[in-house]
């Protein structure tokens, strides 16, 4: 119908020519930043454009210069102790001056490892029921009741663990645990409250809304398509959850492992329920310790040099593994929420 | 034909079964998750209230030993610590925000993005490190500064994200109105998008604030605290959430029940906080 008998071959050709002179130069308007700004004559709109991206190139460099300005301040340790600085069990400041990590690297990981035992389990849980299965009046509150745990401070966290989970561990949990399990190599000494178990567990507290809230926007990007092809199917709704669950897996390991970089750089709560002393056991009753909360306890008392180079070079492996882990994790997120764009 | 009815249907009663037995489950997990929350807001209210008179608002802490005092340095010191931290954070954020959402639309704008994504997942204590070499060092001593410039940095991402994302929000429409009218983009950006934008952009900066108030670990050691009165920002300062943490890994009674009560003060800080700017946001666009 449109090309009409009347229309020449001709006349369709220049048609197709003035279309694609139009095309060309809506593609040349989009097409970078380089374009704009020669195209453009306004002098406020190139100042603009030049500021903002001047805070936006700040904002780039922060990242690379915080972990050059640890660097440049922890060379005195890392010259002295290499690569023993990660394997080596000895945190001596007082008498030799001799620095390793790896007892605040395991803590860090044990404690962080517990936290996500119990949170990951539960927060998951929550995301599916309040994407899935929820009604919605009990969806919005609920909600926000998780969203507000994410927002108490850590000191108040670690001022209830102190005042409350701790003294509950210790008179109740703890000797439980024990009578019941008297051969396990978990559950030996002296219940104390303070340690290993205690700080997994206010991690798991606090590493769960997060994860919750992560996964929860993780499954809401799931389109609803799958859902009713599943439903079409004959399925109940534990088995659409299933179907739904293993579509967005990647997205939900990357929730799980920006929880796991949370909980390793949390600081505040784990350093006053811990116990603060540097040693590897196997007990969960053991005091332990970790890089965040040596950094918390000894970053003013550091005397000598060597001893606040050594405190920096921890902060920045602190800093190195919770980039990574948030690198992966972010993309990881990104690319399942993208997939159903 | 019966015996392949009778198991399709306790196939059916399995798939029943186990579809309630999960949406147990999980309903449960959310209710097990509301548990530590209430319990943390019940002991707060309980203990802090306790403790709550006129001279926490308004006396300098005592020495040990001696009872009673107030805590009106570590409340001023906060405000003066975040509003440190905004005065930087702010600013660069919602400029940063801004860049994204309008120019960003390229590879160093997905780079930018991605970096503060990564940047909000570092711990607090490693940019109070950071802030350590960056100002404490070179001023040689320990100062407010110190401690906002940390909290600036800490704010940064959520800012930028909520700044970058109220803006998308704007209608296209908005822009291309005030270009046809001849406005210049700088003009049309800052006159009508970002107005259009700032009530969600207030609530991202009240966001940032609310966090950085909370924060202690990257105070340690660069506000560090301070027993007396001080609003020199080149000075160490006092703040609430240093003091929960001395006092109550402190062996007083007395401390541990103020640490109680800074916190019940520290909470309803936060959301007089929030109440304030949104009394702001709303007054100003009446709709």
């Amino acid at each position: 119908m449109l090309n009409s008998p009347g229309e020449s071959l001709k006349e369709r050709e220049s048609f197709e020519k003035i279309q694609s002179y139009f095309k060309k130069s809506k593609e040349k308007k989009t097409s970078g930043f380089l374009n704009k700004i020669l195209g453009n004559n306004n002098l406020g709109d190139i100042i603009f454009e030049r500021l903002t991206l001047l805070f936006a190139v700040l904002v780039f460099s922060l990242v690379i210069f915080m972990g050059w300005e640890m660097y440049s301040h922890s060379v005195l340790s890392i010259k002295q102790f290499g690569l023993n600085f990660l394997v080596n069990s000895t945190w001596d400041p007082a008498i030799t001056q001799v620095f390793g990590a790896l007892p605040m690297i395991f803590g860090t990981i044990v404690s962080s490892l517990i936290g996500l035992i119990i949170a990951v389990p539960l927060g998951l849980s929550v995301a599916v029921f309040l994407s899935e299965l929820a009604p919605a009046w009990l969806e919005k509150p609920l909600s926000f009741l998780t969203e507000l745990l994410a927002g108490i401070p850590s000191v108040i966290y670690g001022l209830w663990g102190i005042f409350v989970l701790v003294p509950w561990l210790r008179d109740v949990v703890e000797p439980f645990l024990q009578n019941e399990f008297p051969n396990s190599p978990f559950f030996q000494g002296a219940p104390y409250g303070y340690g290993m178990l205690a700080a997994g567990l206010i991690l798991s507290i606090m590493v769960l809304p997060i994860i919750s809230s992560i996964s929860r926007d993780i499954l809401k990007s799931v389109p609803d398509a799958q859902r009713e092809a599943a439903y079409a199917l004959g399925a109940t709704r534990w088995e659409v959850t299933k179907i739904v669950l293993s579509n967005a897996r990647s997205g939900l390991l990357g929730a799980i492992m920006l929880g796991f970089g949370r909980a390793i750089g949390e600081t505040m709560a784990v350093t006053m329920v811990i116990g603060n002393r540097a040693g590897i056991s196997a007990s969960l009753f053991d005091p332990s310790y970790t890089m965040a909360s040596v950094l918390a306890n000894e970053f003013t008392e550091a005397t000598t040099d060597l001893y606040l180079n050594a405190l920096i070079e921890l902060a920045l492996v602190l800093f190195i593994i919770t980039i990574l882990i948030n690198m992966l994790a972010h993309l990881l997120v990104w690319s399942t929420e993208r997939k159903w764009k | 034909m019966e015996v392949k009815n009778k198991t399709i249907s306790f196939n059916y009663f399995r798939r029943k079964a186990t579809n309630i037995l999960m949406l147990f489950v999980s309903f449960s997990a959310a209710v097990i998750t509301i548990i530590p929350l209430i319990l943390i807001f019940y002991y707060t209210i309980a203990q802090g209230i306790a403790h709550l008179n006129i001279d926490f608002f308004t006396k300098l802490p005592t020495p040990v030993g001696e009872s009673g005092g107030g805590m009106v340095n570590a409340i001023v010191g906060t405000l003066i610590l975040i509003a440190i931290g905004g005065g930087i954070g702010i600013p660069v954020g919602i400029m940063t925000g801004t860049y994204l959402s309008e120019f960003g639309k390229n590879k160093f704008g997905a780079l930018v993005r991605f970096l503060t994504d990564v940047l909000s997942g570092v711990p607090s204590i490693v940019v109070g490190v950071v802030a350590y070499t960056l100002v404490v060092i070179p001023m040689k001593h320990f100062s407010a500064l110190a401690g906002g410039v940390a909290l600036a940095i800490l704010m940064i991402p959520t800012i930028t994200r909520t700044t970058e994302e109220m803006i998308k929000l704007v209608p296209h429409s908005y822009r291309e109105a005030g270009l046809a009218l001849g406005i210049p983009k700088w003009k049309t950006t800052v006159m009508i998008v970002l107005k259009t934008a700032w009530k969600g952009i207030a609530t991202g900066i009240l966001l940032g604030l609310s966090r950085a108030a909370g924060e202690t670990a990257p105070l340690l050691f660069t506000a560090l605290g301070n027993r007396f009165w001080s609003t020199n920002v080149f000075q160490p300062i006092a703040s609430l959430t240093v003091y929960i943490y001395e006092y109550s890994t402190a062996p007083f009674k007395d401390w541990n029940d103020q640490a109680w009560t800074a916190a019940l003060v520290l909470i309803l800080l936060i959301s007089l906080l929030s109440l304030i700017f949104r009394i702001i946001t709303r007054s100003k666009y009446k709709t």
